[in-house]
């Protein structure tokens, strides 16, 4: 009977020993923060984000145990699930508000969308490795389409934001696998010059929410309002803030979607500059902490995942935060680990396992 | 080019971790790039965010106070206020307005007519302004509309406070009405920096003394700071100011002796002003036909507007502040004091009257045929002899006569509190050559001061500088300004600023003169042209009548039935009473009454029966048609 013989210390120990110290303590001060500013938010969905949260945590301490090699894996079935779902979308999708970006699937509805997040660098990370003795010009282009596919699939539902998000989460592959700079300013210009004609492909809505930025007061209580409101609610936050639960921006509503994708706007009403200088510097350590995981990753594998994981962290905050504070167009992006929301959480800490699992194992593949 | 690149590990992880660190450089640069705009937003523009959240935080809500009451002399309330439930639609907040209008008809009583008053108000009012399409609904009404809100954005019921004029038309034109603020209203609020005080006010005094009292009637806004949630709804009440009532007017007008008047006016178009000689109050002042101030209270309905506006009576001109009228037979005792007070005539004086005065070639004609026979001035004015004064005009000159006349106020704004009153006409060289362009016209001819002298010509005066000339005449040339409101009253603090209390000017007459002139309307009313109309007076009373022509006859001889009844005489009479100690001087003037004996001067004397002797007038008296001694 000696293997149930109680020994907590060895089943502690054998609990933490995925999960890297330094990134957790870092995580566990971000948590806080955002429960301290969701119970301000919208404080009767703090046990239901503690919930998410527990969730979230298993998912983490799960993926961190599943060795790199497994997820490769993972990366082909899973992209080509993506795909076909997303093409299941495109042909019997429903729609709402305008966009066909649910699939109904009888006992729930999804949004294929979602998985590409994963998936994409999944998928590329694979790719890049299966070739990674020769990169030949087709290979390269191989990569684009492998990207471009499903991006132009959720551009047409349409989706902008969460294609500019499968956009950089594969872009981020490509770049760190090396694209020579070279392509990547001839990719930059040619993206600037081909705006206008963008332009032209946008729909009004689009084209509605990027004027809308432009110029917020054109329409103060219409399109412009969550913009305009969420820019009054950062600036009255002065450098020290109004204090936790004193946003009047915040508590007399004129806030949307204060504890989702807006809860920035209540950090920064209620804690000021400090507030958000703190949440960079927490971003920052964290983004940094996930840099020299990837840096020290084995494969070319586990690197390119590491770096494009961490990087879209890095996306999510800074579209976020960009959006709230007035300087990029409302997209649907919730601020990480700080959003209130179950599947948000739960994606970011398997990001967050994936990213432990690969820390974890540096050693053994070196072995 | 090279179609592949063959790589080793080690050049592999260094590649890596270069793009790594480039990776890490940009973040680092756009959370700088966020941390300015934090810091433009949260140091720099922090103010400007500051106050804006507080502006969407903190609602100011006016309460708008009671407008002040106006009560005459003895306090019978002229002008009040009622609180009353309104239906009211926001325009720029309904779609289909016309559907919106008829579903509410289902719910509430709504008539053509309140249909036509809310597009009258639609096309006045700017798009955000909600505007009322029934008034004064029943409780039971509140209720249904209530138990139904829901179906209606934009519409809401308010409790809003109305202007009521208890006495109808009494006095219409001395108290004037309000109406919805207009433009040139919100200029005039601009004006005094009342804006912020005029926040949710939406009537303003239109005319008359609602006009002229506006800033003091209108009282302080009170305002309620509320906070207000991103729906507008009040979540809380932080600060309240209450409005404090505007002031209250209490008029030296006399509603009882007002209502006399308007009585005795009974359909006859004309205007009546009584002034209290030792003060200058306004006693009465009757301008008919009249209108009733309640139609305008909550938006006049097109019909009522169209009628008032166009009807031949022209009931909505003041007549006793903007009617100019010759003077007539009226202007006689003023002229025969101005006669002696520059040394023209002696009292004694006498002139042999033939019925007529030739001048230039023109015969200017006397009113009794073959004349008057020998006439001093006592005679002239008991008599009215139109002679007298032909010769006496002539000697004088037109400067003479005006520069007297104008001492008396004729031809000059009596300033009475109430806006927009009429010159009228005082004729004299200069007048004449300001007034006309060519240089033939502008020339003054001896022949036209002939007809001045009997108040004809160019002589047009308004009923006001009449009444304020006769009751200079009553108080020994101490003229006071004409004025309606006795004293404004502070409801809150009790306290009462008197309007006119100092005398406006004192014209230099001999007493001696004056009691000349006294004793002849004396005489007037006792065996002369007023006789009649003053038969077993129970007081002494001084007057004069007056006929003023309308229409000039060639030639042909004027007589009354046969002319059109708007091309009639108008009929004038001034009087003052008790003649030692005036109380009351007045004049009256029916618009195509023809003799003043015979339509003014009864007038006359009901105003000054009730106000003297608290006597009513016998209901009906018969109208006197027979003529007895004409004016």
């Amino acid at each position: 009977m000696t293997e149930f013989a109680f020994r907590p210390r060895e089943w502690g120990r054998r609990l933490v020993a995925p999960i890297d110290p330094t990134l957790m303590v870092l995580l566990g001060l971000m948590l806080g923060y955002a429960l301290l500013v969701l119970g301000s938010a919208s404080p009767e969905r703090l046990v239901n984000q503690t919930v998410n949260l527990a969730v979230a945590l298993v998912v983490m301490r799960v993926a961190a145990q599943i060795p790199p090699q497994r997820l490769m894996h993972l990366a082909l079935p899973l992209y080509l699930g993506g795909v076909l779902l997303l093409l299941a979308v495109a042909l019997f999708g429903d729609v709402s508000k305008g966009a066909r970006r649910w699939l109904n699937l009888g006992f729930m509805r999804i949004q294929p969308s979602e998985i590409m997040k994963i998936a994409m660098p999944l998928m590329l990370a694979w790719f890049f490795q299966k070739h990674e003795a020769m990169l030949r010009l087709r290979d390269w282009l191989t990569a684009a389409c492998i990207l471009l596919l499903p991006v132009a699939l959720i551009v047409r539902q349409p989706d902008l934001g969460t294609a500019v998000l499968v956009l950089s989460a594969g872009f981020f592959v490509i770049f760190l696998a090396g694209l020579s700079w070279k392509v990547l300013a001839l990719l930059f210009f040619g993206g600037l010059a081909s705006l206008p004609l963008a332009w032209t492909v946008l729909h009004d809505y689009q084209r509605q929410r990027i004027l809308t930025l432009l110029n917020p007061e054109a329409d103060p209580l219409g399109k412009g309002f969550h913009i305009i409101q969420s820019t009054i609610a950062v600036g009255s936050g002065g450098i020290l803030g109004k204090g936790w639960g004193n946003g009047t921006q915040t508590h007399l509503e004129f806030i949307p979607e204060r504890h989702t994708d807006f809860i920035f706007a209540v950090l920064s009403e209620e804690f000021g500059l400090l507030g958000n200088t703190f949440l960079l510097v927490l971003y920052a350590l964290i983004i940094g902490r996930c840099l020299m995981i990837a840096a020290n990753a084995p494969t070319l594998f586990s690197r390119l995942l590491a770096g494009s994981i961490t990087l879209i962290f890095f996306t999510y905050a800074f579209v976020n935060m960009g959006m709230v504070s007035g300087i990029l167009p409302v997209v649907g992006v919730p601020l990480p680990f700080v959003s209130y929301g179950g599947t948000a959480l739960v994606t970011l800490f398997l990001g967050v396992g994936i990213l432990m699992s690969i820390h974890k194992h540096r050693m053994l593949v070196q072995k | 080019m090279r179609l592949a690149e063959f790589r080793n590990p080690e050049q592999e992880l260094e590649r890596f971790q270069r793009r790594l660190a480039v990776a890490g450089g940009f973040v680092l640069l756009a959370f700088f790039l966020l941390f300015l705009r934090f810091s433009w937003l949260q140091v720099v523009q922090h103010e400007h965010y500051r106050t804006r959240a507080e502006d969407n935080r903190i609602s100011l809500v006016p309460i708008v106070p009671n407008r002040g009451v106006i009560a005459d002399r003895n306090g019978l309330v002229l002008a009040r206020n009622y609180s009353a439930y309104t239906l009211e639609i926001t325009p720029g907040k309904v779609a289909d307005l016309e559907a919106v209008i008829n579903a509410l008809a289902a719910i509430v009583d709504i008539q053509p007519k309140d249909r036509k008053r809310f597009r009258k108000l639609l096309e006045e009012s700017k798009n955000f302004e909600s505007l009322p399409i029934r008034t004064r609904l029943s409780d039971e009404e509140v209720a249904r509309f209530i138990a139904q809100r829901f179906r209606f954005p934009g519409v809401e019921i308010k409790a809003r406070l109305f202007r009521q004029y208890p006495q109808g038309e009494l006095a219409s034109h001395a108290l004037g009405y309000i109406g919805r603020v207009n433009d040139r209203d919100l200029e005039k609020i601009g004006d005094r920096e009342q804006e912020n005080n005029y926040r949710g006010t939406e009537h303003f005094g239109k005319t008359g003394l609602e006009q002229k009292y506006e800033f003091e009637l209108h009282g302080q806004t009170g305002f309620e700071q509320v906070e207000v949630d991103a729906g507008g709804h009040a979540v809380r009440v932080l600060e309240r100011t209450p409005p404090v009532s505007g002031n209250n007017l209490t008029l030296t007008l006399d509603a009882k002796l007002q209502q006399v008047v308007e009585k005795a006016f009974g359909k006859r178009r004309g205007a009546l002003v009584a002034i209290e000689p030792s003060t200058g109050g306004i006693l009465a002042l009757v301008s008919m036909p009249g209108y009733d101030p309640n139609l305008f209270v909550d938006g006049i309905n097109p019909q009522d507007w169209e009628w008032l506006n166009t009807s031949e009576d022209k009931p909505m001109v003041n007549r006793a502040l903007n009617g100019a009228y010759p003077p007539g037979s009226t202007f006689k005792p003023f002229m025969a004091l101005a006669a002696l007070e520059t040394g023209k005539r002696t009292p004694q004086q006498t002139i042999a009257d033939p019925g007529f005065f030739n001048f230039g070639g023109h015969t200017f004609r006397d009113d009794k045929k073959g004349g008057h026979g020998l006439v001093d001035m006592y005679k002239s004015i008991v008599h009215s002899c139109d002679t007298y004064y032909y010769l006496l005009a002539n000697d004088m000159g037109i400067d003479a006569i005006a520069n007297f006349m104008r001492q008396l106020g004729l031809g000059s704004r009596t300033g009475i509190d109430i806006e927009g009153e009429s010159e009228g006409v005082l004729p004299s060289q200069e007048w004449k050559r300001k007034r006309f362009r060519k240089p033939e016209q502008q020339k003054w001819y001896a022949g036209e001061t002939i007809s001045i002298g009997i108040g004809q010509g160019y002589n047009a005066y308004t009923p006001i500088q009449l009444a304020q000339a006769t009751a200079a005449l009553a108080n020994n040339g101490v003229m006071y300004r004409p004025h309606l409101v006795k004293y404004i009253e502070n409801i809150n603090t009790g306290e009462r600023t008197p309007i006119e209390p100092e005398p406006m000017r004192t014209v230099p007459l001999k007493p001696a003169n004056l009691d000349v002139i006294r004793q002849a309307m004396v005489g007037v009313n006792k065996e002369g042209t007023g006789a009649r109309a003053f038969a077993g007076a129970e007081y002494v009373s001084a007057g004069k009548t007056g006929t003023a022509q309308v229409f000039s006859l060639k030639g042909g001889k004027y007589e009354h039935g046969k002319v059109h009844e708007r091309l009639r005489d108008h009929a004038l009479f001034i009087a003052f009473a008790p003649a030692d100690q005036p109380k009351i001087a007045l004049a009256v003037l029916v618009e195509n009454g023809g003799f003043g004996a015979q339509s003014a001067a009864p007038i006359a004397r009901q105003v000054l029966d009730y106000y003297l002797l608290g006597k009513l007038p016998k209901e009906a008296a018969a109208e006197d048609e027979e003529s007895g001694e004409d004016d």
